[in-house]
């Protein structure tokens, strides 16, 4: 640039920022451009039914019909007023907490020990993982039109073969006392195999030489246990924790299948409770309020599950 | 004690004697077996004849007159070739799909440098948070809009993107050495061909991973298919084994629902018994579905 053209100058710098961001901008979006195409498949999809039906519950969760044919007015957190003041919604979320516990704890307990009984490989503990691992493949409905039998009254196999220890048979699924536990039972037998799986891993990484050292200082099995392989451990229980409760939440099917929530909804569970508004009582407005406190719910513990590992991979 | 010992034969010298290892070990044997008990049941009632009567129905010993007349009416009864037809469309349907959408992603997040790519990664990442079951009323009044109520593709479409499987295959591709791509581009080869003749073939593994995971929870799928589907023809068999479940159990019919139960979960069985290492492999990358 020459000093004898200095009007030039201030001109030359303010006027071509802007057509010059836009160019990089352009540029930039042009070399993105075959990124962009090829996630373009999986962003239409995503978009559809990832996305766009979060919206639509927000949305549904606002209005509702007075009859199912009725036009749909604004009626605001009604909805959600309304869910909230239904005793069987309520009542949904108080067993499905009781069955998150209830399942999660005995099948992760039930896991752990199959992994450490079964963590050297030989053709024994493959047999056992496998036996153990079968009913984590079958279908829910498979399991419960089996369990069906089981838990029938009288003939069925529990009673057949523990009937007699009992002063009085129980109607596993017939009574609003135990139905829970009988759901329960399912999930646990199906669940603990898929659970054993990651501490089976993650006993992988449980270090060999600290293992030796600890045999040489005479530490007991208890002790290992411990004071190594459960520390060793946290993550796989972390991360087996939050599938537990994702699975609590959306594995429902056994419910339709054994009891449709009955009897006098003891065995209610959240997503039936939606799957029924929306589907028995045509009330998608109840429904998707519904939805939108159990996302909600769901949302903040897998936030608080991610910042805590994040924390922990921070920290160590 | 005998067995004891050979089976903690590689247990390290320190540990031989102890008992809590051993009697854990039994424990779980003992486990093992209780969990095994529903499919022996399954098994021996599916043999059982209709002669034996109710009370005999629970009885674990076998019948010493096996009859395939359960599985003959659960046919009959059931549409059980149409329910494994309509399954194998979806899984199959699901997985072609998914196949595409999952490799020309997965390449872009592991290859290509482009504006937004945090942004759209977390964006796929939400899909792992929000599980697919817990959006079927708005994804229904979705599919009813866009005219698939009651139909094969309506009951496939929330699942033909996959952030999992898209997570996966980026792993794959990012682990391909660079070079190999690099000749292939001095050959002149265009975007497309690279991944088609390059990152698709080496990733074999990592596809059948995703395909055992994406067949099974599929073929398992429940309240997702009953919410789409109406008429009897088009049902999927859990669907199908449900209804039939129904009816078989109002007449108290349990051999036939024990073989109608065996049929449906017989294709996975064997499979998984053949494949079993593949399975367990895929089945622990899996987590989050």
């Amino acid at each position: 640039m020459s000093l004898a053209e200095p009007a030039a100058l201030p001109v030359a710098t303010s006027a071509p920022p802007r057509p010059q961001i836009l160019r990089r901008f352009s540029t930039r979006f042009k070399a993105s451009l075959p990124a962009y195409l090829l996630l373009l498949p999986s962003l239409v999809f995503l978009a559809l039914f990832t996305y766009g039906a979060m919206g639509r519950v927000l949305v549904d969760a606002l209005y509702q019909r007075a009859t199912p044919r009725a036009p749909v007015r604004f009626v605001g957190l009604d909805n959600i007023a309304a869910v909230l003041a239904d005793s069987a919604f309520t009542g949904a979320v108080v067993n499905n907490l009781v069955y998150a516990v209830g399942t999660a704890i005995p099948s992760i307990g039930l896991a752990l020990l199959f992994a450490l009984a079964l963590s050297r490989t030989n053709a024994v503990t493959s047999a056992l993982r496998a036996a153990l691992f079968l009913p984590v493949l079958i279908p829910m409905v498979a399991a419960s039109a089996l369990f069906l039998f089981i838990f029938l009254p009288n003939v069925g196999l529990l009673d057949y073969y523990i009937g007699s220890l009992l002063p009085v048979l129980p109607n596993w699924l017939g009574d609003s006392d135990i139905a829970l536990y009988a759901i329960m039972v399912i999930t646990i037998w199906k669940n603990a195999g898929y659970y054993m799986l990651f501490f089976l891993a993650g006993l992988q990484a449980v270090p060999e030489d600290v293992m030796e050292a600890a045999h040489l200082d005479g530490a007991g099995p208890y002790q290992r246990l411990r004071h190594i392989i459960l520390p060793e451990l946290k993550p796989t229980f972390l991360f087996v924790i939050v599938i537990a409760t994702l699975n609590a939440v959306t594995q429902v099917d056994h419910v339709f299948v054994m009891t449709k929530g009955g009897p006098s909804n003891a065995t209610n569970l959240v997503l039936f409770y939606i799957y029924q508004q929306a589907v028995e009582h045509y009330d998608i407005g109840k429904a998707s309020a519904a939805t939108l406190l159990t996302l909600a719910a769901l949302m903040g513990l897998t936030a608080l599950s991610f910042r805590t590992m994040a924390n922990r991979e921070g920290g160590s | 004690m005998k067995l004891f010992d050979r089976l903690f034969r590689d247990a390290p010298l320190a540990t031989r004697r102890e008992i809590t290892p051993k009697l854990g070990f039994a424990l779980t044997v003992l486990l093992a077996f209780v969990w095994l008990i529903p499919f022996l049941w399954m098994g021996v009632a599916t043999l059982r004849p209709e002669s034996d009567g109710i009370n005999l129905m629970a009885e674990l010993m076998p019948s010493l007159k096996p009859t395939l007349d359960n599985v003959r009416d659960a046919w009959e009864i059931g549409d059980f070739p149409r329910y494994t037809l309509n399954t194998m469309i979806i899984c199959i349907g699901i997985l072609l799909v998914q196949f595409v959408t999952i490799t020309l992603a997965g390449f872009a997040f592991a290859r290509l440098d482009f504006a937004g790519k945090s942004l759209i990664f977390y964006l796929f990442l939400m899909q792992l948070m929000l599980v697919p079951v817990l959006l079927i009323v708005p994804n229904l009044s979705l599919v009813a809009q866009l005219g698939l109520y009651d139909t094969l593709t309506g009951v496939m479409m929330p699942f033909f993107a996959s952030a999992f499987g898209t997570f996966l295959m980026r792993q794959a591709f990012e682990a391909i050495p660079t070079e190999l791509e690099d000749a292939a581009l001095i050959d002149g080869a265009s975007l497309l061909q690279r991944i088609r003749h390059i990152y698709v073939p080496l990733s074999m593994p990592s596809f059948s991973a995703f395909a055992i995971i994406s067949v099974t929870s599929h073929w398992n799928d429940f309240l997702w298919p009953l919410m789409v589907i109406n008429s009897p023809d088009k049902r999927p068999l859990t669907v199908g084994l449900s209804v039939f479940t129904a009816t078989a159990e109002g007449t108290q019919a349990w051999g036939t629902i024990a073989a109608g139960t065996l049929m449906v979960i017989a294709p996975l069985l064997i499979t998984f018994l053949i494949f079993q290492k593949r399975f367990i492999s895929s089945f622990v990358t899996s987590g989050i579905k």
